[in-house]
């Protein structure tokens, strides 16, 4: 076939352009959701509990992923500095992903734990009183605005349509319980989200200020859960390197 | 090419819908960058956040990269592909007049609420595709639309041959169909509700959103603005394309391989290494059809070399193509994984996007629109030397940023990956942080040189345009009182 006649022939263009474009995607994107080893079968990672839930919506709406990563590399400078490098079973109920693309500020996928609420709360007020050098933006709304859980429902069952295990019915939340123990699979039960809300936001005080369930202490605890819920003690050094 | 005054083909032709993409292009330019040069000062300046949330760098960057990419990269291609479908076809739009005005008016109402909802803390999460689902629905009728008004186009030509611009518009069309769609699946919270979940998770989800975010820039910001350069250089130049065969297998090279490369930007993470490494490999191949084009663009003005001392508007086409030709040798070099290693993460990246974005993008959009816009109003260009004053604050503005990002990228890659002689880390992020301040300041000093240049551009062509609307209404006055005598 002579090139001319693409040349002159508007349907045959499309046509062809539509397949040599679409071959890339599929080749690439299509065997990740068929090849097991692609996603580690790795103990403790679970879906978010609804504050925590609530949280990663603020941190998405807030745009951090702007200036921070969640995806920490196997090198040693950033195992030094961050931990153990991500594993692709950690973000397997991030709807959307937050990996990032850009540290204007360090990695976050592992700063749970590692500083206590009252510091990441003054943080988040104002950067600058614990980081003097700091870029990082002030967030001091987040702890006058009071939570909005009242679509809590609404969302699990979102997160439930997408894939993630929240329990609609009586034997979703008994295969959540073998998977994840029964103190998880109730956090975990759409119909008792807002019970369990307000539940976790009372059980610490997240963000210094018990009478009122605030953005800040969502956000707080989901910032306290993000890299706690492998436990790496468990798997033999260079365990995960099979999966790379 | 004569600059005289070409006479306007409003019968033949539908340039109002051109014009009005052309005068929003301008518009969304200017507002997109001065969204760019205010989150770079933030970054220096972190006290102009002030503590309000609609203005807060996290809010304010989807701003910055929805009115530039979409408001003016997107206008100016809607403005050029009408421009140069009717011109190459020889055929009047088709559509009648409604279907071309909805490509424009859903293409502005997207990009207003866009801005309204990002202030108002909005988001999807995804770089780039950041309108919440509402919107993206309304942006895929607005694209199946203007598909069928260029396909059309096409189809009813007078024209036997299509010419090669068209084709990379076509190309650009579809495959940001492809990527819009795929990349925005999502579940929403309530059909009440702007937020959803995206339908994918964790590592499927990374890899459908850089396939979508590499191939906006490899098909929105390269496919399409060829499209623009395989018109406006030849007709600058009055000279035909240099190579017609090779214009060929530019496009079919770089339609094929583009759509393979998105995951260099998963380098090292829990993607798996087989997508990196072929993402990497397609990378390499990728400089090829890139320099191709570059190639054809450049050596398409051999013989008349000496327009590039009296024409700014050719300064400004060849100057947009050896930036396209610098990036796109950078970029293959920057998805090398031990390059990467070093540069991810780090302002390497954005100094990278921004010679692409400012030095190609926006350099190829301001040489056509200085051809086009006195074409569609029927004069001439009101100063030519306001041109060259535009071409030098647009080029120093360029080189001042990507400078400025490689000191700061492979100074904090260097410093994060250091050692001391004990082992340990030699400094903490935060001392990163600091030594960027100075690179910082001075990127905010690059971008508002370049938001200058397109502040006078916006000055010229408003003069321009105001004084072909003078001299046709002194016109239609004389016609008036001649048919009265």
């Amino acid at each position: 076939m002579k090139h001319e006649s693409i040349e002159i022939n508007s349907g045959l263009l499309i046509v062809l352009t539509l397949m040599v474009i679409s071959i890339g995607g599929l080749v690439e994107i299509v065997p990740l959701f068929h090849i097991e080893e692609t996603v580690e079968d790795v103990d403790g990672v679970r879906p978010y509990t609804p504050l925590e839930l609530r949280g990663r919506d603020i941190y998405v709406r807030e745009g951090c992923y702007t200036c921070h990563s969640q995806m920490i590399r196997p090198f040693r400078d950033e195992m030094l500095r961050y931990g153990h490098y991500s594993l692709a079973a950690e973000s397997q109920y991030d709807h959307p992903f937050q990996w990032g693309s850009k540290r204007t500020g360090p990695d976050l996928a592992r700063v749970g734990g590692k500083y206590s609420h009252e510091w990441q709360a003054q943080h988040l007020i104002d950067p600058q009183s614990l980081v003097p050098e700091s870029i990082m933006p002030a967030y001091p709304w987040l702890l006058e605005s009071e939570l909005d859980y009242s679509q809590i429902e609404e969302r699990m069952v979102a997160q439930a349509r997408v894939g993630v295990p929240y329990s609609r019915t009586q034997s979703e939340y008994d295969a959540n319980v073998e998977q994840f123990g029964q103190e998880m699979a109730d956090k975990l039960h759409v119909a008792n989200g807002a019970d369990m809300l307000e539940t976790q936001a009372a059980a610490e005080d997240w963000d210094g200020n018990p009478d009122q369930i605030t953005e800040m202490d969502a956000l707080v605890a989901y910032l306290q859960m993000l890299g706690t819920m492998v436990d790496f003690s468990k798997y033999e050094d260079g365990h995960f390197n099979q999966f790379r | 090419m004569s600059t005289n005054a070409v006479p306007v083909a409003t019968e033949q032709y539908n340039y109002g819908i051109v014009k009005k993409f052309a005068i929003m292009a301008m518009i969304w330019g200017v507002l997109g960058m001065l969204a760019g040069v205010y989150i770079a000062s933030e970054l220096a300046w972190p006290f102009l956040n002030f503590n309000i949330a609609e203005i807060t760098f996290g809010r304010l960057r989807p701003v910055h990269t929805t009115l530039v990419i979409f408001g003016f990269g997107g206008s100016a291609l809607f403005a050029t592909s009408y421009y140069i479908v009717q011109r190459t076809c020889q055929a009047r739009l088709w559509g009648g007049k409604l279907l071309p005005e909805l490509t424009f008016w859903g293409w502005q109402l997207a990009l207003v609420l866009g801005v309204i909802t990002y202030m108002a803390g909005y988001t999807q999460g995804r770089e780039y595709a950041e309108f919440v689902w509402p919107v993206d629905l309304l942006i895929t009728v607005t694209w199946v639309v203007y598909f069928a008004v260029y396909a059309m186009t096409m189809v009813k030509r007078s024209q036997p041959h299509i010419y090669v611009a068209n084709w990379f518009f076509m190309a650009f069309i579809l495959a940001t169909a492809l990527l819009h769609i795929f990349n925005n699946l999502a579940v929403p919270v309530a059909w009440n509700s702007l937020e959803s979940y995206s339908l994918f998770a964790g590592v499927q989800d990374a890899m459908t959103q850089w396939w979508y975010g590499h191939n906006a820039v490899g098909f929105f910001l390269t496919a399409a603005f060829l499209g623009m350069m395989y018109y406006f250089v030849p007709k600058q130049a009055g000279r035909p394309i240099y190579s017609y065969r090779l214009s060929i297998v530019h496009f079919w090279a770089l339609s094929f391989l583009y759509m393979w490369v998105g995951a260099h930007h998963l380098h090292w993470t829990a993607l798996p290494d087989w997508v990196s490494t072929l993402a990497a490999t397609f990378s390499i191949l990728l400089l090829l059809p890139s320099w191709a084009g570059m190639i054809n663009g450049i050596m398409t003005l051999s013989g008349a070399w000496e327009k590039l001392r009296t024409d700014p508007i050719i300064l400004f086409l060849v100057t947009s193509l050896a930036f396209y030709g610098m990036s796109t040798f950078e970029g293959p070099m920057l998805s090398l994984k031990s390059v990467n290693a070093l540069s991810h993460y780090t302002d390497w990246t954005i100094g990278h996007v921004h010679s692409g974005a400012l030095g190609w993008v926006a350099m190829i959009t301001f040489g056509s629109f200085y051809h086009m816009v006195p074409r569609l109003w029927g004069t001439t260009l009101y100063s030519t030397k306001l041109v060259f004053v535009h071409f030098w604050l647009a080029t120093i503005g360029v080189v001042l940023y990507i400078v400025a990002l490689w000191v700061a990228g492979i100074g904090q890659g260097l410093m994060l990956r250091a050692f001391d002689q004990y082992g340990n880390l030699a400094y903490t992020f935060i001392e990163t942080v600091t030594f960027m301040h100075i690179p910082y300041v001075v990127r905010a000093i690059g971008g508002a040189f370049f938001l200058s240049g397109i502040l006078l551009m916006s000055y010229n062509l408003y003069m321009t345009i105001s004084g072909a609307r003078q001299s046709a209404s002194a016109e239609g006055r004389d016609a008036v009182a001649a048919a009265a005598r």
